[in-house]
């Protein structure tokens, strides 16, 4: 072992993680791409609503389904509606269900699968039958039974998507937390005086937790485009509510017809959002990997 | 008329592209070695032991870059050669073991296929008799029931047998040259002097000539007849191993000796080398990378190394050598003097 | 001398065979009676004591048992047999699994083996170090704050390290984390699991030199195990040989390396690189180990591999007789001993 240190660094959390970030993106320019569309994406939730031009949810049947021009960049829809305003308003709740998905099938399967690679024993066993149960269902087919038993509300599409990801993170979260179970700082904690919780929630966790953000960020991409598959079969979220996914939906029926701009539009959102999100994994794995490669 | 050497390195140099510069990790390194012959490349870690020997079997890192020097090996230089001419000789005339056998291994697949995979490549044997080739291998290292063990999978063996069988599959194809990356470190020390045993008794059987890379200086001592001290990219002194003991000249080699726990009779005598390993990114190394923790540091330190006698048997690369005193007769004090 | 810590007839044995699926499980768990399991002793039968200010070493090759030992005498496991005795309070009796809450626990401690292992690579040094004054001493804020420093210091460790993670320091620099961590506490008794063995040569000289400066200082006592013989000469006062789990030779450290009188300890001398000596005599250790799975109790452990088996190696387990200051484990002890 060599006795050369690494060059002295300052040690705020935030400032090292926001230098390697930087360092990522600057060695990496699709993650740079992908991390500016992220923000314009959280920038178009965030204010879109606020700096559309038309209301969208203003019908002007007189304008209905008229092509792209100069009014309307997208064009409008069957009840005259603009489509452009609906495809950002529309982020915000996609960013919502994403978001809120991810943070519940987090704090889920992230704690059951790592409380089951720890303990072992019986709390592994409920666990891993749990996420068996799930599996053994065609997952999209679940999600469809939960939203139809439940009722359609953004609420129980976001706790869909929750459960139907459940086993994945739950499997991720207990291997880590296995192999971690006995490392030397595990042990470390027990000589100094640690109880299990305390090392469950503040030795292991903090280890888990990077490698499960890798996975948060596809599993983004996946709720929205659940979210759409929902609302294609009438099971998502209810007109005249603006999402990507109704709306492809509803414009899917117009496609044959001619006007293609109704499904083409938020469809292309939907694209870019899932591409988005799957690209900023990549560079999040890179980031968050605690031993600096050179 | 002498043989030629079996591997002679000439003014090796290797360089690193790093995120925090370039690191010069071996500068004008040389050295050769003989058929038949064992020596030892000692270092502590950074000393680039290790980068020498994947620098000459072609293995660098590829953010590693070879930027000076040959290395003769039957009248090919290994450095410049087409990566085809590597390939035939890898495998077949030089060969080389590791230090955690278990990654070397291929953990699919049973022992006695993986030594028959290099009989066949390498050793121009038929596929047909590699099997029963392969177990008398087996048998040569001293694996204990041949037969039954060729069946099986790396990880239903131990750590000293894994080690046996990448020996094994090294000298399979009977090399001129094998290099032995630190091919003990982490085993039992009883195990060790079994594995080092064999390895000396077929390179003998073999007439093969050795490289032996460690960190342990006793070790070395012991397992070969020449030691190669190297520091920080640099070869220190390079010398036939009583006369290295007995009479060590550099500075850093006598250091490494007073801190061997096995050479001090207490705590209290056992010295500490003085200073750290100097940053190898650095663009204003002095000439010496020694000389800034060197207490024998003289003017003439500054400059550019002597360049070494060539046949010489003793080589150092020191403006301000330590007397050849007689180790018996120096004090504890005079030897860090 | 005072006694400060009494092991007495400790024994650790782990049910083992079946595999890891639920039907080997439920065989384990169901079979007719524990007792009918095959096991594993990992450690069988080892009774030593240490005195206070003693440095005791603890060597023996993979698979010895000294993990396992190691691990019971930290409580960090629970042994199946026997007694541990730290000063007035036997501390077997308590379960390790809520031993982490006892308010002994800071009087034992342990220094590992790969302190970037051992390190939470998400903490600091600062917080590595903090952790069992936190957990152990209740300490916070700027009393906290001047503790992790004087104990940095005392170790070594520059104060700017300290905002360091373990993987921006060097290997020196994380042995020292961990010695401190250990120290913090100020425990009577440090169990250091082979601190050096990671570490180049001229940091190990270091390091080992500031073990000493602290026990010389704290009045500790240490129990250092490893399997670098060189290194445990010079260090320990005595010194415990191990092999397959049990102990076969104990003695004052000098004494067991100039002289060994087990055939294990022979071997085992004589394995060790020493510089200046090229051609000694090598006793080479032949044949497999035993198996530590249900040994037979009536077999020396080393009855497959040693020089002087004979059948009464077959007969009767050999029980560690004393010699003055040195025990041995060995039917023959005598033939070894030293002449008068």
């Amino acid at each position: 072992m060599s006795d050369i240190a690494a060059p002295a660094r300052r040690e705020s959390g935030l400032g090292a993680l926001v230098r390697q970030a930087r360092y990522v993106i600057s060695e990496n320019p699709v993650t740079g791409f992908a991390f500016a569309l992220f923000v314009l994406i959280v920038l178009a939730a965030v204010l879109g609503p606020e700096l559309v031009p038309y209301d969208p949810l203003a019908s002007a049947t007189s304008e209905a389904l008229q092509p792209p021009n100069a009014h309307h960049w997208f064009g409008t829809d069957q009840l005259g509606r603009d489509v452009f305003s609906r495809v950002i308003v529309a982020t915000r709740l996609d960013f919502f269900i994403a978001v809120a998905s991810v943070a519940l099938v987090f704090l889920m399967g992230g704690l059951a699968g790592v409380a089951a690679g720890f303990f072992g024993g019986w709390t592994d066993r409920i666990v891993g039958r749990i996420a068996d149960t799930i599996m053994a269902f065609p997952l999209f087919v679940l999600a469809m039974g939960i939203v139809a038993a439940l009722g359609n509300t953004v609420q129980n599409i976001v706790l869909a998507t929750a459960i139907v990801n459940f086993p994945l993170y739950a499997r991720i979260a207990r291997a880590e937390a296995n192999v971690r179970r006995e490392a030397g700082f595990v042990e470390a904690a027990r000589l100094s005086g640690n109880s299990d919780w305390r090392i469950l929630t503040f030795q292991i966790l903090p280890n888990v937790f990077p490698i499960l953000v890798v996975q948060m960020s596809l599993t983004m991409g996946y709720a929205i485009l659940n979210a759409a598959g929902l609302s294609f079969i009438g099971l998502g979220v209810r007109p005249p509510t603006p999402e990507w996914g109704i709306m492809v939906a509803e414009g899917s029926a117009f496609m044959v017809s001619g006007e293609w701009w109704n499904a083409t539009f938020p469809g292309a959102a939907l694209m870019v959002a899932v591409f988005c999100f799957n690209l900023l994994g990549d560079g999040l794995r890179d980031m968050v990997d605690p031993r600096r490669r050179t | 008329m002498t043989i030629a050497p079996t591997l002679s390195v000439e003014g090796l140099s290797v360089e690193f592209r790093t995120r925090g510069g370039t690191v010069r990790a071996l500068e004008s390194v040389s050295f050769s070695v003989e058929k038949g012959e064992t020596i030892a490349l000692v270092g502590e870690s950074g000393s680039g032991k290790s980068v020498t020997a994947y620098a000459v079997m072609g293995i660098l890192d590829p953010a590693g870059r070879v930027s000076a020097g040959r290395a003769m090996f039957g009248g090919l230089d290994l450095l410049a050669a087409k990566p085809s001419q590597l390939a035939d000789v890898r495998g077949r005339e030089i060969a080389m073991i590791f230090q955690n056998p278990r990654t070397a291994l291929n953990p699919i697949r049973p022992v006695g296929r993986q030594i028959a995979d290099v009989l066949i490549r390498h050793g121009n044997v038929p596929r047909r008799e590699a099997p029963a080739q392969a177990i008398e291998m087996l048998r040569a290292v001293g694996i204990t029931d041949p037969t039954r063990r060729a069946k099986a999978y790396p990880f239903e063996m131990s750590g000293g047998m894994c080690q046996r069988v990448m020996i094994a599959i090294a000298l399979a194809a009977k090399p001129s040259l094998l290099i032995a990356d630190e091919p003990t470190t982490g085993l039992d020390v009883t195990t060790q002097a079994v594995i080092m045993d064999l390895v000396n008794d077929l390179a003998k059987e073999l007439g093969m000539a050795t490289i032996f890379i460690t960190h342990d200086l006793a070790l070395a001592g012991q397992r070969s007849s020449r030691i190669v001290v190297m520091h920080a990219g640099h070869v220190v002194e390079n010398a036939p191993t009583q006369e290295l003991f007995e009479h060590p000249l550099h500075p850093y080699t006598a250091e490494l000796i007073a801190a061997t726990p096995d050479s001090a009779a207490s705590l209290d005598e056992l010295a500490s080398i003085p200073g750290s390993l100097p940053d190898l990114r650095r663009a204003d190394l002095p000439p010496c990378r020694y000389s800034e923790r060197c207490p024998r540091r003289i003017d003439a330190c500054a400059q550019p190394l002597p360049r070494p006698a060539p046949g010489a048997s003793h080589i150092v690369a020191c403006w301000n050598p330590l007397t050849a005193k007689p180790l018996a007769m120096r004090t504890p004090t005079e030897s860090a003097a | 001398m005072t006694m400060l810590l009494d092991v007495a007839d400790v024994s650790k044995v782990f049910p083992v065979g079946g595999g890891p699926g639920t039907w080997a499980r439920l065989k384990r768990r169901f079979a007719k009676g524990v007792q009918e399991l095959p096991k594993v002793h990992a450690v069988d039968d080892v009774s030593f004591v240490i005195a206070k200010g003693e440095t005791v070493g603890l060597v023996g090759e993979s698979g010895c048992g000294k993990s396992t030992l190691v691990r019971a005498l930290t409580r960090l496991i629970d042994v199946s047999d026997g007694t541990i005795r730290l000063g007035e309070r036997e501390l077997s009796r308590k379960a390790a699994r809520v031993f982490a809450r006892d308010p002994d626990r800071r009087r034992i401690q342990m220094v590992f083996q790969d302190a970037g292992e051992s390190v939470n690579p998400r903490f600091t040094a600062f917080d590595a170090i903090a952790d069992p004054l936190r957990r152990l001493r209740n300490m916070s804020g700027r009393e906290l704050t001047a503790r992790v420093e004087a104990v940095a210091a005392q170790c070594g460790l520059p104060l700017q390290l300290l905002t360091r993670f373990p993987h921006q320091l060097s290997g020196g620099q994380r042995a020292r984390v961990g010695i401190a961590r250990a120290i913090a506490v100020e425990p009577d008794l440090l169990v250091l699991d082979e601190p050096t063995a990671a570490l180049d040569v001229s940091v190990q000289v270091v390091i080992l030199k500031l073990l000493q400066r602290l026990k010389r200082e704290f009045g500790m006592s240490y129990l250092f195990v490893s399997h670098d013989l060189s290194v445990v000469r010079l260090l320990c006062d005595r010194v415990l040989v191990m092999y397959l789990g049990k102990i076969v030779e104990s003695g004052p450290a000098a004494s067991v390396f100039e002289h060994p009188l087990h055939p294990y300890t022979q071997a085992l001398v004589a394995a060790v690189p020493r510089i200046g000596e090229k051609g000694a005599e090598r006793l080479r250790l032949s044949g497999e180990p035993m198996s530590p799975i249900d040994p037979d109790p009536s077999v020396c452990r080393f009855y497959s591999r040693c020089s002087r088996a004979a059948d009464a190696c077959k007969i009767t387990m050999p029980a560690l007789r004393r010699f003055g200051e040195r025990a041995v484990a060995c039917h023959f002890a005598e033939e070894f001993l030293p002449k008068p």
